[in-house]
């Protein structure tokens, strides 16, 4: 996966801020993504990262989920607006669905889990700061669920509130394990149409009213 | 429903995300074991207790005949005819039915007979009105009425009093004045809490009812009697309300002085309970801490030098503690996506390798979902053993009308025609099986290339939801 990367690095090292309650943590990733990007700051506070952040003007930032005074929310809806070239990535042990889409919808453009490889990070992060879309496999299989086709559930907007046969077969794969190069292959086509394709669930996860989005919204008093 | 989506939890904030004990108000149950758990348990010789399964009144006379093993109409005449004797029937009645516990077996209670009730208030109006013709003692039969009338009131009321029943008053009224640990019940606890609530709801009012009915049959007893009794023969109507005013002044007074003192009794046993149902909540956030992510700990500790154990122990103190806060329970016996989490931890377990789950939508177990899950059972065991990573990914998804299943590594993978007879796990545990039951096991695999297995298996005709 990291084959062919290191040229591209060398053109430009990625600026990531850290944002993570547990100060062993943030010193564990800024050790494990030295060797891949610029770790420029990092916060364990709300109120501390935002101010960073502005300050510090980073490409991505890796967000925790559950931080005290509102977590990575929090952070997300202070600086979403005013910082439109910052890209956030949640980073978090938790696999609750209502956290996960929580954030997406918050405007964060992907989710990995903190058991993930230093390797894979990295290319996470790279993904997140060219636009793309970022899917754990558990997030993948979480939208095919909230997609899935219910015959009960009326849609409202099927441009939002429904996924392609394309993007609910790259979920699959995603949902499989597999990454994106070997899902291009599996489906013979490009990564870059894969990317396009995550790219598109991701706005629809964001922008989707579908019953089962908002009720998780509500279930957290997100709405 | 799709059980991986996660039901909808209680969303109140400090015991939300706490799983339920089993019993919503446990405090009721601890330290006044109500209705007396089992003193027959204690005492093998037979005690003397109401029986309301079969009562007229309160069950006295049964619980009585139960006893004496006596015809239960037998005792009822008897307190019937023990009316004669200035009400006599009527006093006994009520000290025995103040005196004697309810009996502790699970009977139920039923309903009054009305027939049966009729016949013995007829017949108690017979005697009283017998009683009133003959007057064996020269009373008048209506003092025996209004002494019959008060015991009966003060039987009602001292009822109310009753320990027990007070105890399950207020143990159903206390979750309501602890609103937070409340709402700790998962959802089959809240329904089964509305249900209490609904009962002692009807309950609470059925005794103020009660009370005020006690109530007055006392007033208008002792009014009767009164009047009756008066020893100057004729009624004095003023002389005994402004008796009656200054007895309530008088009353009304000791309340002001108590009532201070009342409060905070009552102010200090909400807070106890309060206390004691957080101390129950922490102490079982306590012993899942301590029984098993501090034993996990200290094995880690132990074993720091095996790599291998150490990944093993927590991951799978991770996945304990994981179902613990966010999954909803299901058995592994009836649910689908529960039997394939349960395969992929024994896998984990076994192997000390990390098992990535991804489960798409859920349905009711089957013996073709056994079989699909015992295929998956063998394909992640293969995994483990001959792929030679740390990671496998199952994926599952309940479609319309199938299952799939995708078991893959990224490890050697192996030959395919290479593979023959020897080999067992594949062709007979995996192929063979999917076969047997109708489904379909396809192997994709290069050396190499990793190993992907993927299962299919077609969904049961029956309608959804239709099997238990």
């Amino acid at each position: 996966m990291t084959t062919g990367e290191t040229a591209e690095e060398a053109a430009r090292r990625l600026r990531v801020f850290l944002v993570d309650d547990h100060a062993m943590f943030r010193a564990g990733v800024r050790a494990e993504l030295g060797a891949f990007v610029d770790v420029v700051g990092e916060a364990g506070t709300v109120p501390a990262a935002i101010a960073a952040i502005v300050a510090l003007q980073p490409d991505v930032v890796l967000l925790d989920v559950h931080m005290p005074d509102g977590g990575g929310r929090a952070v997300l809806e202070a600086l979403r607006r005013s910082q439109p070239q910052v890209r956030f990535l949640a980073l978090s042990v938790s696999d609750a669905a209502e956290d996960v889409i929580g954030l997406i919808r918050a405007g964060a453009r992907g989710y990995v889990t903190k058991t993930i490889s230093p390797e894979q990070l990295a290319d996470a992060i790279r993904r997140v700061a060219d636009d793309d879309a970022v899917f754990s496999p558990r997030l993948a299989g979480f939208v095919l669920d909230a997609f899935a086709a219910r015959p009960d559930v009326p849609v409202a907007d099927p441009e939002l509130d429904q996924l392609t046969n394309r993007e609910r077969e790259v979920l699959r794969l995603l949902a499989r394990g597999y990454a994106y190069k070997e899902i291009a292959k599996e489906l013979f086509i490009s990564i870059k149409t894969v990317e396009t394709h995550v790219s598109n669930v991701l706005r629809k996860l964001q922008m989707s009213n579908r019953y089962e989005l908002s009720r998780w919204a509500a279930d957290r008093r997100l709405v | 429903m799709s059980t991986e989506l996660g039901q909808p939890r209680p969303a109140s904030a400090p015991a939300g995300a706490f799983p339920p004990a089993g019993d919503p108000y446990p405090p009721v149950a601890g330290p006044y074991p109500a209705g007396g758990a089992d003193p027959t348990a204690e005492y093998p010789f037979r005690r003397l207790y109401r029986n309301r399964g079969n009562r007229i009144v309160a069950g006295v006379a049964a619980g009585i005949a139960e006893h004496l093993r006596l015809p239960v109409f037998a005792v009822r005449i008897a307190f019937v005819a023990l009316l004669a004797a200035n009400g006599l029937g009527a006093l006994l009645y009520v000290a025995f039915w103040a005196v004697l516990p309810v009996a502790p077996t699970g009977r139920p209670v039923r309903r009054r007979p009305v027939g049966q009730v009729l016949a013995y208030v007829a017949l108690g109006t017979g005697v009283v009105l017998l009683v009133f013709q003959v007057k064996p003692f020269g009373l008048d039969a209506t003092v025996v009425g209004f002494v019959a009338l008060a015991a009966l009131g003060a039987g009602i009321i001292w009822h109310q009093a009753d320990p027990q029943r007070r105890l399950r008053f207020r143990g159903a009224a206390a979750p309501a004045a602890a609103p937070a640990p409340a709402t700790v019940a998962v959802p089959s606890g809240v329904a089964a809490a509305r249900v209490v609530e609904a009962e002692t709801e009807g309950e609470r009012r059925w005794l103020v009812l009660r009370f005020i009915g006690g109530g007055i049959l006392i007033i208008v007893s002792i009014i009767g009697l009164l009047a009756l009794m008066t020893p100057f023969g004729e009624l004095d109507l003023r002389a005994t309300v402004t008796g009656v005013i200054f007895a309530l002044l008088a009353l009304a007074g000791v309340v002001l002085v108590l009532a201070p003192l009342l409060w905070r009794v009552f102010g200090q046993l909400r807070e106890e309970r309060i206390a004691r149902i957080r101390e129950q909540e922490r102490a079982e956030v306590a012993a899942v801490v301590h029984d098993q992510v501090l034993h996990t700990l200290a094995l880690i500790q132990r074993s720091a030098t095996d790599h291998t154990s150490v990944v093993r122990l927590a991951r799978g103190q991770e996945r304990t503690l994981r179902n613990w806060l966010y999954k909803p329970t299901s058995s592994p016996t009836e649910r689908f996506a529960a039997a394939l989490e349960q395969v992929a931890a024994e896998v984990e377990d076994s192997y000390a390798i990390t098992v990535e789950t991804v489960l798409v939508g859920d349905a009711p177990h089957d013996d073709h979902v056994a079989a699909l899950v015992a295929s998956t059972r063998e394909a992640l065991v293969n995994a483990a053993r001959h792929a030679k990573v740390g990671t496998v990914s199952l994926y599952a998804e309940v479609e319309e009308d199938e299952f799939k299943v995708y078991v893959r590594d990224r490890g050697t993978g192996f030959d395919l025609s290479t593979v023959d007879g020897d080999r067992h796990g594949v062709r007979g545990s995996i192929i063979g099986r999917m076969q047997r039951h109708g489904g379909v096991a396809e192997v994709r695999t290069a050396p190499g290339e990793g190993t992907e297995v993927e299962l299919t298996m077609p969904r049961a005709k029956v309608g959804r939801g239709e099997r238990p």
